[in-house]
C-alpha cells in the first residue's frame, strides 16, 4: 500500500512533466516538419550544391547520437552564438533538428515514388516548376509519409526520455527526481513506461485516423 | 492380369475425397496413368480441378482415397513416402513457382542436389541438358524476375523434368502468360507428350486439348461428370456436357484457338 | 572559444579520452549486437512459426520493448531491480547498460526478422515441396536464403541505430565515449571541441557501419530480387 500511495502523491507531479514532453514532442515534430519538408524538395529537386549541403546536414544529424547533440548544442554551441532558450527549449530545437534529418528522408522517399509524369502534367499546364511541387507534388507526397510520420513520432516521443540528462522537467526527470527521494524505483519507473507506453499508443492511433482521412479512394503507394 | 506388363497402370489415384472449410470440394474422383496417356482435366472454375490435381501429389492431403504408385500403395501419412511420391510426380503450376532467389540454372539443379544428392558440378550439368532441351541453354544464368513469363514457365518445366518424374501433373500452365506466350509453352508440352510422358493437365486450351489428349475428364461441383476420348466428347453433335461447357468457353470468353508450331 | 588549431589540446588532452570512450563503446556495441542479433532471430523464428502461446508471448514482450525509451529500461535494471526487496539484484552499470542494449536490439530485429519471414510467398514453399524437398530443406535452401535478403536492410539499420543508442549507458554511469567526453567537459570547460570531436568518433562508426553493410547487401544482391515488397 506504500508504494501506491507513493505512486499516487508523485502522479500529479509525473504528469506535469508530461505536458512538458509532449510540449518536446509536438515542438520538433513541428520544427522537423518545417524544416524536412523544404530539404527534401531541395534534396530532389535543387542544383547539386544545396542538395549535397542538405546531405551533409543528413549525414550529420543522423550519424552523431541525440544525447551528444543535445550535449553539444546546449552546453557548446548554443553559448557559443549567446542563445538563451532554457532546457525546454535547447530540448525541442535538437529533437527538432534531428527528427528534420530523418523527416525529409520519409518526404524525399515519398516524393521520389511520385511518377515524373507527375511534374511534367503540371508543367503542360503552364505552372511553374514551384506551383507543380506545391500543388501537385507535396498534396501527394505529404499523404504517403503518413505512415513514416507515425512511426518518426514513435521514436521521437521515445528520444525524449533523454532530455533529463539536460535537466529538463520532462516525465524521466521528475520520476527520477521522486525516485531517488522515496527508494521506490522499479514502481516509479514502470509508471513512466506506462505513460510512454499510453502516449504512443494515442499518437500512433491518432495518426492512423489522419491517413485514413486523408485518403484519396484507390490512391496508394501500392497501386502506383 | 492377362493385360501385358506395360500396360498396368503407373499411377492410380482412387476415390479422393477432400473438405475444405467443412465443404466438400472433391467427391470420389479416380484418375488412372497408363504410359503415353495425357489427360485433361476441364471444367468451370470451383469445380475442383485443381485441387484434385493438388492431391495427387499430396500438396494437399486427400481426406479420403488412395494412390497407387505402380503396384506400391503410398503411406503419405509415412513422410519418407510421401517426399518419395513427389519425386515421381512432377508439378506445374499456373504461376510457375520458380525460386525468386535462384537463377534459372540453379532453380534447376537445387533439389537434384539437395534431394537426389547429386554434386553441384552434376547438378549443374543436368540443369543444363534440360534447360537446352526446353530451348533456353542461354538463359542459364538469368534470374526470374530477368525472365518473360513463358520462359518462366519453361524453366520450371526443365525444373520438373530434371527430377526423371514418372508422371508430370501441369496445373493451367499457360493461364498467368501473355497470349503471345502461350505458344511456346505449348510446344514444350506437345513435345513432351510425342515422346511419350505421361501428363494430367488443368487447362482452358481447348484447341490444344482435343489435340493432345488421350482422354478428357470434364469436372463440375467435386465430381468427374463426364470421361472420354476427345472424339467422343467433342464429335460434332456430340449432346455432352463438356461440348456444352467449351461452345460456352467460346462464346463467352471469345477463347480463340491458339495456333502453335 | 572554438579553437580548432590547437592540435595539442586535441590530440594530447581529448583523443586519449575519447579512444578510451570509444573501446568501452565498442565493448558495449559489438556484444550487444552480436547476442541481441542472435536472439532476435530465434524470437523472429518463434514470433511466426511458434505455437499459439509462443507467438502470443513474445509479441506482447516485443511491444512493451518497443513502446518503452530504452532510458526508462535502463533505469529498471539499473536503479529498479535493486530497490525490489527480497529479490536485490545489483548489477554493475556495464552489464545494466549490457543487457538493455542485447534485450533492446534483440526485440527491434526480432521484428525485421519476423517481417522477412511473413514475406516469403506460399508459393516457394510450395514448389519446393513439390520437387520432394524435406521440411528441413525448405527451410535451409529456400526460406532462410530468402529472407536473410529480405531481413538485411532492416537489421543493418538497426546495428546502427545501436551505435548511437549505445551513448545511453552513460545515463547508468557506464561510461564510454559520450560518458567520457562529458568528463573531459567538467575538467577542460571547452564542451564544442570535445563534443565535436566526440561526434566525429560516432560518424566514423556510423558511417563504416553503414558503408560495410552497404558493401554486403550489394554481394547477396540478386536481380529483381527484393524490389518487389
Amino acid at each position: 500500500m506504500h508504494i501506491l500511495s507513493t505512486i499516487i502523491e508523485a502522479l500529479p507531479y509525473i504528469l506535469e512533466g508530461t505536458l512538458v514532453t509532449i510540449v518536446l514532442v509536438a515542438g520538433a515534430l513541428s520544427l522537423g516538419f518545417c524544416l524536412g519538408v523544404p530539404m527534401a524538395v531541395a534534396q530532389v529537386y535543387a542544383p547539386r550544391p544545396a542538395a549535397m549541403l542538405v546531405g551533409f546536414y543528413v549525414w550529420f544529424f543522423r550519424g552523431v547520437p541525440v544525447l551528444l547533440l543535445l550535449f553539444l548544442f546546449y552546453y557548446g554551441l548554443f553559448g557559443l552564438i549567446g542563445l538563451d532558450v532554457g532546457t525546454i527549449g535547447a530540448s525541442c530545437i535538437v529533437l527538432g533538428m534531428t527528427s528534420a534529418a530523418y523527416q525529409s528522408q520519409i518526404f524525399r522517399g515519398s516524393i521520389l515514388s511520385l511518377s515524373a509524369g507527375q511534374l511534367k502534367a503540371g508543367k503542360a499546364l503552364g505552372m511553374t516548376n514551384g506551383q507543380t511541387i506545391i500543388h501537385v507534388i507535396l498534396p501527394q507526397a505529404l499523404r504517403l509519409s503518413i505512415p513514416g510520420w507515425s512511426n518518426e513520432y514513435s521514436i521521437l516521443l521515445k528520444d525524449s526520455a533523454m532530455c533529463f540528462a539536460l535537466g529538463t522537467p520532462e516525465i524521466m526527470a521528475r520520476t527520477h527526481f521522486v525516485a531517488s527521494r522515496t527508494y521506490e524505483h522499479l514502481p516509479l519507473y514502470i509508471t513512466a513506461g506506462l505513460i510512454y507506453f499510453a502516449i504512443t499508443m494515442a499518437g500512433v492511433t491518432m495518426l492512423r485516423r489522419l491517413e485514413q482521412k486523408a485518403r484519396i479512394p484507390g490512391y496508394n503507394s501500392a497501386g502506383m | 492380369m492377362n493385360a501385358p506388363q506395360n500396360d498396368t497402370p503407373i499411377l492410380r489415384a482412387e476415390h479422393f475425397s477432400k473438405y475444405l472449410t467443412g465443404r466438400k470440394i472433391l467427391d470420389d474422383c479416380s484418375i488412372s496413368m497408363r504410359p503415353g496417356d495425357v489427360k485433361v482435366l476441364i471444367g468451370p472454375s470451383g469445380a475442383g480441378k485443381s485441387t484434385f490435381l493438388q492431391c495427387i501429389n499430396c500438396l494437399l492431403e486427400p481426406d479420403e482415397g488412395e494412390i497407387w504408385l505402380g503396384e506400391r500403395r503410398v503411406d503419405f501419412k509415412n513422410t519418407r513416402e510421401l517426399y518419395d511420391l513427389r519425386q515421381h510426380v512432377g508439378m506445374i503450376f499456373q504461376d510457375f513457382k520458380l525460386f525468386d532467389h535462384l537463377s534459372a540454372e540453379n532453380n534447376v539443379a537445387l533439389a537434384l542436389r539437395k534431394v537426389r544428392g547429386l554434386s553441384k558440378a552434376e547438378a549443374l550439368k543436368r540443369a543444363h541438358e534440360e534447360l537446352a532441351r526446353v530451348g533456353l541453354e542461354d538463359k542459364a544464368k538469368l534470374y526470374p524476375a530477368q525472365l518473360s513469363g513463358g520462359q518462366k514457365q519453361r524453366v520450371a518445366i526443365a525444373r520438373a523434368l530434371a527430377m526423371d518424374p514418372t508422371i508430370l501433373l501441369l496445373d493451367e500452365p499457360t493461364s498467368a502468360l501473355d497470349p503471345e506466350l502461350v505458344g511456346e509453352v505449348l510446344t514444350v508440352i506437345r513435345d513432351l507428350a510425342a515422346r511419350g510422358m505421361p501428363m494430367i493437365m488443368v487447362t482452358h486450351q481447348m484447341e490444344f486439348a482435343r489435340a493432345v489428349a488421350t482422354e478428357i475428364l470434364f469436372m463440375e461441383a467435386g465430381h468427374v461428370i463426364e470421361q472420354g476420348s476427345p472424339e467422343e466428347l467433342l464429335a460434332p453433335g456430340a449432346q455432352t456436357r463438356t461440348q456444352d461447357f467449351c461452345t460456352r468457353l467460346y462464346e463467352l470468353c471469345g477463347e480463340t484457338p491458339v495456333e502453335e508450331g | 572559444m572554438l579553437d580548432f588549431l590547437d592540435i595539442n589540446f586535441l590530440t594530447g588532452r581529448v583523443m586519449p579520452y575519447l579512444d578510451r570512450g570509444l573501446v568501452m563503446s565498442l565493448q558495449l556495441i559489438i556484444p550487444a549486437a552480436l547476442i541481441g542479433g542472435f536472439i532476435g532471430v530465434v524470437m523472429g523464428v518463434m514470433r511466426v512459426f511458434g505455437t499459439p502461446w509462443m507467438r502470443r508471448g513474445t509479441d506482447a514482450v516485443v511491444a512493451v520493448i518497443r513502446g518503452v525509451p530504452l532510458t526508462v529500461q535502463l533505469m529498471v535494471l539499473y536503479f529498479g531491480l535493486p530497490s525490489v526487496p527480497g529479490l536485490k539484484i545489483y548489477l554493475s552499470p556495464y552489464a545494466a547498460a549490457l543487457i538493455g542494449f542485447i534485450v533492446c536490439t534483440a526485440s527491434y530485429q526480432s521484428e525485421y526478422v519476423r517481417g522477412a519471414l511473413l514475406s516469403i510467398r506460399q508459393g516457394q514453399i510450395r514448389a519446393a515441396q513439390a520437387l520432394g524437398m524435406t521440411r528441413w530443406q525448405t527451410i535451409l535452401s529456400v526460406v532462410v536464403p530468402q529472407a536473410v535478403r529480405r531481413a538485411l536492410p532492416g537489421c543493418g539499420n538497426e546495428i546502427i541505430y545501436l551505435v548511437k543508442y549505445s551513448s545511453l549507458a552513460y545515463i547508468v554511469t557506464c561510461i564510454e565515449l559520450t560518458g567520457e567526453a562529458k568528463v573531459l567537459v567538467s575538467r577542460t570547460f571547452r564542451p564544442t571541441e570535445v563534443y565535436l570531436v566526440a561526434a566525429c568518433y560516432y560518424l566514423v562508426m556510423v558511417s563504416a557501419a553503414t558503408y560495410l553493410l552497404a558493401k554486403l547487401e550489394k554481394k547477396l544482391a540478386i536481380p529483381g530480387f527484393g524490389t518487389q515488397k
